[in-house]
């Protein structure tokens, strides 16, 4: 798999900043699912990389290769998704040297998953054990990383992490299923601090329930990596969220990072056309509402993407070299994004 | 989809061998009689219990009867069984799980209480006291017995599907135009369940000829057809076993648990063509998945 | 911290009401299987008299026959009262029945008599129920075992080699399986005893150990005849299980892979094990009863089959209403456990 080098050199971990400012620095990294005629790119050449503390969102609809993503970030994918290139390099917060976690083996990343790396998932319902207790849903993974914890202690660091999400210290005793959806959703937040993890990755953490919980659980989120510090990468497909949320969002398209800026500089002004479709899409939460557009056409078939740019079939703005040349992303002042339309204008 | 359920190794596997079956069970006597010339009935006087051998390809009997012969007009026998009892245990799911799941309510109460019943009952004792009171009746009752009581866990499988359908928007729709609920089932209902009901059919008709061979086994079955189950008895009843006399009761058997095999692998098949969970675990796609995870590894280390 | 407790504490105290108890729960399930016996025993009442031909009458005239002698009013009056009499109607009848059935009078044995049926009954069922009962356990910690593996590493070697030969082995009848074993491990390697229960000539430790003895060859036939079915279903359920977010969460948390399996995915994948179980049991039993004919096992099972070949129509019908009785009792049993393995009791009963 030979990825061009294009977008080697914008990224900012390569820009100049020391190195542990940077938790997280994936290049590259190509993922396939393995079908009986060929492989299919779910995620192809992607690179990002994320500061300590930050909040990076990416966007995109069903099908966009989010998932994909995430299990491939956490090392989670099974047959027939694979990791064909690329790398994900982890850099711990005292300094050591990054690690590449492609190339671990299953008791490398075991020893390291959830104090490095921890996860929230879409659904707490289905996330959470059913037929265990929350507190020994809590127990088992801080007694796995910390033996010398012991019962008692892993007791009341569970405790602890619950109250740190408003839930007392009696639903430790709860099964998943006597709790409400909300409560479920921040206890799994909750174990994903367990292990003071430095980066937290959220799979629609805020789908499964209603728009106050979803509010609640957000400024939760914002407040406590601040005090534990952690940084966050939310993946999502509501694009008014990571607006709010967000410090930086990466716009996925076909498998492929198509705009990655601040989210200001998407929100006022987004550069790819897929961007902006998807901005004029969701009401704002807080600004007054505007004409909401949707995008036109439905996701690319990844088995059968279009040639060239592959949301050239769907694009309001598309030149004739759509259809045949793949862009590279362009770096621009405030955000890069691929798009033929962007290369002459912003490269002088 | 049509491409991809044939092209499934399981099912192909199973349609193969189950086929093969029924076309032993259709065109058994022709093959026995015209092609072969063997008679399953014919006593060789000079073959006794002899073991296989160019004449007799798979041995003859105690009583000098060719065992391939013999195993040939089995296939009739089992599948005759096989088939009926499966038709009508079919039938009665479908009328106590279907009907119960689509109307609900108190209909559904009494069906689901009256299956759940069924379930709990021992079904296997139950069919051979019944037929020990009809002892020595054909095969035609035999099949009626197993299929009036082995339906109980078909119609709990279809009960829960036709729930599911029936509350999907199609059908919903359906109503509100006015459709007539026979209409409805019949037309709307009953085609999506078609995966189901023929998954059910192919379980129903192993159970049945296993069940018919555990009564010909304890010898209530026909006395005068020959199935595989008849002819595992019969051999038992001689001693086969204590003579070793393999070739009597050993390819019955291989028959019965061959052509099980196949239809659990046309279910597992269909299981997996369904649910893409299980798809996903297959050895092929493991395999295919390993090889290019070994390439990339192999890259890397050249590089 | 800053969150109100009492914003967030609201919805859970409605939700846990509605969950109906671990009690609850058994106590419908046991009004289940109590009008489930009720229908067993009607069902065992209506059977002879809904036969052709009239089985009490035959039973007489063989009774009759048999002892040589007028049969005793009282005798009569019994078999009527089990197998119909012209005179009276239906409902009296049953009544008659139920009164019979409660002071544990099944009739006479017609091939062995004048022994009753509740005796000979009473002397196979312990067979069986140790029988039925290890092998059954037996096969579902092995089926489940396996199923666990299996479906854990689907696609893996283990797994395209067990799985396929388990689909086999679960096709195969188990009377069959009995032959074989017979045929190799009592005939031609002379290994174990080839039929019976136990030593006749032994007393105390040493009987018991025959029995051990005699037992093991219809042991391992029921149990490798009956695992692959278990193996199976264990994994294919596990198999979709693994792939739940809770098992995927469970591996992102860094667990040790023996906890990930066994207290994550087999302990859910494992639930509707027990659901099933009727279903299963029905299987077993039958097989079980063919294979103690084989081995002339002293179970009730080689009573049932003595019966059918004799016409004795008081013990068939006695041996039916025994094993349909037990088998409620082993799904009480199954319902109770599950109970406890399921903090989610089933809604539905």
């Amino acid at each position: 798999m030979s990825a061009p080098a294009r977008t080697r050199s914008r990224t900012p971990a390569a820009a100049g900043r020391p190195a542990n400012e940077v938790v997280l620095d994936v290049r590259d990294l190509t993922v396939e699912y393995i079908g009986p005629d060929g492989a299919v790119a779910a995620c192809k050449d992607v690179t990002l990389s994320l500061r300590r503390g930050e909040i990076l969102g990416i966007a995109g609809e069903s099908g966009s290769g989010k998932s994909t993503l995430i299990t491939a970030l956490t090392r989670l994918q099974r047959p027939p998704a694979t990791t064909t290139s690329g790398s994900i390099t982890f850099h711990p917060a005292d300094g050591r040297p990054g690690t590449d976690l492609v190339g671990l083996s299953a008791r490398e990343l075991r020893r390291m998953r959830w104090s490095t790396m921890s996860i929230v998932l879409q659904s707490a319902m289905d996330a959470l054990n059913p037929v265990m207790r929350l507190g020994d849903q809590f127990v088992d993974v801080l007694r796995t990383h910390y033996p010398d914890l012991g019962r008692n202690g892993a007791r009341d660091r569970t405790t602890e992490l619950l109250a740190m999400v408003g839930i007392s210290a009696d639903r430790a005793r709860s099964f998943p299923h006597e709790m409400s959806g909300g409560m479920r959703q921040r206890a799994t937040i909750a174990l994903a601090l367990a292990c003071e993890p430095e980066l937290v990755v959220m799979d629609e953490p805020t789908t499964a329930v209603d728009v106050v919980m979803q509010r609640q659980i957000l400024a939760q989120v914002l407040r406590l990596r601040r005090e534990p510090g952690f940084a966050v990468i939310m993946v999502t497909h509501d694009l008014s969220l990571l607006l709010e949320a967000a410090d930086r969002i990466a716009i996925m398209y076909a498998g492929r990072i198509v705009e990655v800026g601040t989210a200001a500089a998407l929100y006022r002004d987004p550069a790819h056309p897929y961007t902006r479709g998807l901005r004029d899409s969701f009401p704002p939460l807080h600004a007054p509402l505007r004409t909401l557009q949707g995008i036109p056409g439905s996701p690319p078939d990844l088995r059968r993407l279009p040639s060239g740019c592959p949301f050239h079939p769907r694009c309001p703005v598309r030149v004739e070299a759509c259809v045949s040349t793949t862009p590279a992303l362009v770096p621009l002042p405030e955000q890069e994004a691929a798009c033929l339309l962007l290369t002459p204008e912003e490269s002088r | 989809m049509k491409t991809t359920f044939l092209s499934h190794p399981k099912v192909r596997f199973g349609l193969v061998v189950v086929g093969f079956f029924v076309g032993l069970a259709v065109f058994g006597p022709w093959l026995t009689g015209t092609v072969l010339g063997i008679d399953p009935r014919a006593n060789d006087i000079s073959a006794i219990a002899a073991p296989p051998s160019s004449e007799h390809w798979l041995g003859t009997t105690q009583f000098g009867q060719d065992v391939l012969a013999q195993l040939i007009a089995g296939a009739r026998g089992s599948m005759f069984v096989g088939v009926l009892a499966a038709l009508i245990g079919t039938v009665l799911a479908i009328v106590f799980g279907v009907t119960a799941g689509f109307f609900g309510g108190r209909t559904d109460h009494i069906l689901n209480f009256v299956t759940n019943l069924f379930m709990v009952m021992p079904v296997l004792p139950l069919i051979f006291i019944v037929s020990g009171y009809l002892q020595g009746t054909g095969l035609w009752m035999i099949a009626i017995i197993i299929g009036v009581f082995g339906w109980a866990g078909g119609a709990r499988t279809l009960r829960a599907q036709t729930l599911s359908v029936r509350n999907r928007d199609f059908v919903l729709a359906m109503r509100m135009l006015g459709e007539s609920n026979p209409r409805l089932i019949g037309a709307e209902v009953l085609p999506h369940l078609g995966g189901w009901i023929a998954s059910m059919f192919l379980s129903a008709m192993i159970g049945a000829i296993l069940a018919e061979a555990g009564l010909a086994f304890l010898g209530i079955s026909d006395s005068g057809a020959i199935s595989w189950g008849s002819m595992i008895q019969a051999a038992q009843s001689q001693s086969a076993v204590l003579r070793g006399l393999w070739w009597w009761f050993v390819p019955p058997g291989l028959c019965i648990a061959l052509i099980g095999t196949a239809a659990a692998m046309l279910n597992f098949g269909v299981d997996e063509l369904s649910n893409p969970k299980l798809r996903s675990a297959t050895r092929r796609v493991v395999r295919r998945t390993r090889r290019v995870e070994r390439a990339v590894a192999a890259d890397a280390r050249t590089a | 911290m800053t969150l109100a407790p009492q914003l967030t504490e609201v919805a859970a105290p409605t939700t846990r009401l509605r969950v109906p108890s671990r009690w609850a729960f058994l106590t419908r399930r046991l009004g289940f299987y109590l009008t489930a016996a009720w229908a067993a025993i009607t069902l065992n009442f209506l059977l002879p008299r809904l036969m052709p031909g009239d089985p009490s009458i035959a039973i007489v005239d063989q009774l009759q026959r048999v002892s040589g002698r007028q049969l005793p009013p009282e005798t009569l009056v019994s078999i009527q009262t089990l197998f119909g009499d012209p005179d009276a109607n239906l409902g009296e009848q049953y009544l008659a029945y139920l009164g019979q059935l409660a002071r544990f009078d099944l009739g006479t044995s017609i091939s062995r008599f004048p022994t009753p049926v509740a005796d000979l009954v009473a002397a196979g069922l312990p067979w069986t129920l140790m029988l039925v009962g290890t092998t059954t356990v037996l096969a579902f910690v092995i089926g489940t075992g396996l199923g666990v593996l299996t479906g854990w590493k689907a696609g893996g070697r283990f797994d395209a080699i067990v799985t396929p030969a388990s689909t086999f082995i679960s096709s195969v009848p188990y009377f069959w399986v009995a032959l074989i074993a017979l045929w190799v491990f009592a005939f031609e390697l002379r290994w174990l005893p080839s039929s019976g229960g136990y030593d006749p000539d032994l007393e105390g430790p040493a009987f018991w150990l025959s029995a051990l003895r005699y037992g093991i060859l219809p042991a391992a036939t029921i149990v490798f005849s009956a695992f692959g079915g278990w193996l199976l279903g264990m994994r294919n359920m596990t198999v979709t299980t693994v792939r739940e977010d809770y098992v995927l969460l469970a591996q992102a948390k860094g667990l040790a892979p023996s906890r990930v399996v066994l207290r994550y995915a087999a302990r859910n994948a494992m639930l509707p094990s027990f659901t099933g179980f009727a279903l299963a049991l029905g299987g077993v039993i039958g097989g079980a009863l063919l294979t103690e004919i084989v081995f002339s096992y002293p179970g009730i099972g080689y009573l049932l089959y003595d019966s059918l070949t004799k016409r004795d129509y008081p013990v068939m019908q006695g041996v039916f209403l025994l094993i349909a009785l037990t088998v409620l009792v082993a799904n009480l049993i199954a319902d109770s456990v599950y109970v406890f393995v399921d903090p989610r009791v089933r809604e539905q009963g």
